[in-house]
């Protein structure tokens, strides 16, 4: 089988993180911000893959279930978050909480 | 396979461009979807299986389902769609796309310089990583377990409703 390059799988993450990174930055809907929270956590998680299919060793793979794990529990906890900021407040708007500045 | 990679690296990166740039929170979360299992490709092709599996199931299964309960809750609709077009101007996103594009710009320079080394294509099996993680991460397993705990427990105290109650004193 013809190999592939491992610098390609790695700029497949970077270019995956960047956009996770750009939506993180543009958007103000607090919904869309945790979905590119999440295309960042997953281009992480393909960067371990890479590295641990790049040395032949179960380690990477591990980290991934790790970064899975931590993805489900942040994506719990942030959408009770949500839904509690829509009833209190009746916006996804980031801009419109301020309680804290305040 | 080479193919297999690049083929579904590229599938996963024009379905993340289109993630960000929907305006419905619908639309987005399906094309999410799409990424997800594209990257499951990828994970495939790298000889991954067991983290493919787990892709399809935990992120575009369990993960992807919590947002669309949400988003149902919500009831967010075309009004939202109509926010978030007003909201997403080009003044909004040239800014941080510049930004951004020079980050990607800097990794790749960095990434292309020393000399390219392949990836050896061979699987590594679930008994591998099941052995692996049981083994010599037994207390990362265990800390994780503790992390989800209190992820559950946060996300029920969190999410409940609580009830405005007052004195009897108060009441009217």
């Amino acid at each position: 089988m013809a190999p592939i390059s491992a610098h390609a799988v790695l700029i497949v993450a970077a270019i995956l993180f960047v956009l996770g990174l750009a939506g993180v930055l543009t958007r103000k809907n607090i919904i869309f911000m945790l979905i590119s929270i999440e295309i960042m956590l997953n281009a992480a998680g393909l960067a371990f893959i890479a590295a641990g299919s790049r040395w032949q060793q179960p380690d990477g793979q591990i980290m991934y279930l790790f970064i899975l794990a931590m993805a489900a529990a942040e994506v719990s906890v942030a959408l009770a978050m949500v839904l509690q900021i829509h009833h209190q407040h009746k916006t996804l708007d980031v801009e419109d909480l301020r309680e804290l500045k305040d | 396979m080479p193919i297999l990679f690049y083929l579904s690296s590229a599938v996963a990166i024009i379905a993340t461009i289109m993630v960000i740039t929907r305006y419905h929170p619908i639309h987005a979360l399906l094309y999410l979807v799409v990424s997800f299992l594209a990257i499951a490709m990828v994970f495939l092709s790298l000889g991954a299986p067991f983290a493919a599996a787990l892709e399809v199931i935990v992120y575009a299964g369990a993960i992807m389902v919590l947002f669309i309960f949400v988003v149902m809750m919500l009831n967010l609709g075309k009004e939202t769609a109509a926010q978030e077009k007003d909201w997403l101007r080009p003044a909004v996103w040239i800014g941080p796309g510049i930004l951004t594009l020079v980050l990607l710009m800097e990794m790749s320079i960095l990434l292309l310089a020393p000399p390219q080394r392949n990836v050896a294509i061979a699987v590594v099996t679930p008994r591998q990583v099941a052995l692996s993680l049981y083994g010599e991460y037994i207390i990362a397993v265990e800390l994780i377990g503790f992390l989800l705990t209190t992820g559950i427990v946060g996300a029920a105290h969190i999410g409940k409703q609580k009830k405005k109650s007052l004195h009897r004193f108060l009441q009217a």
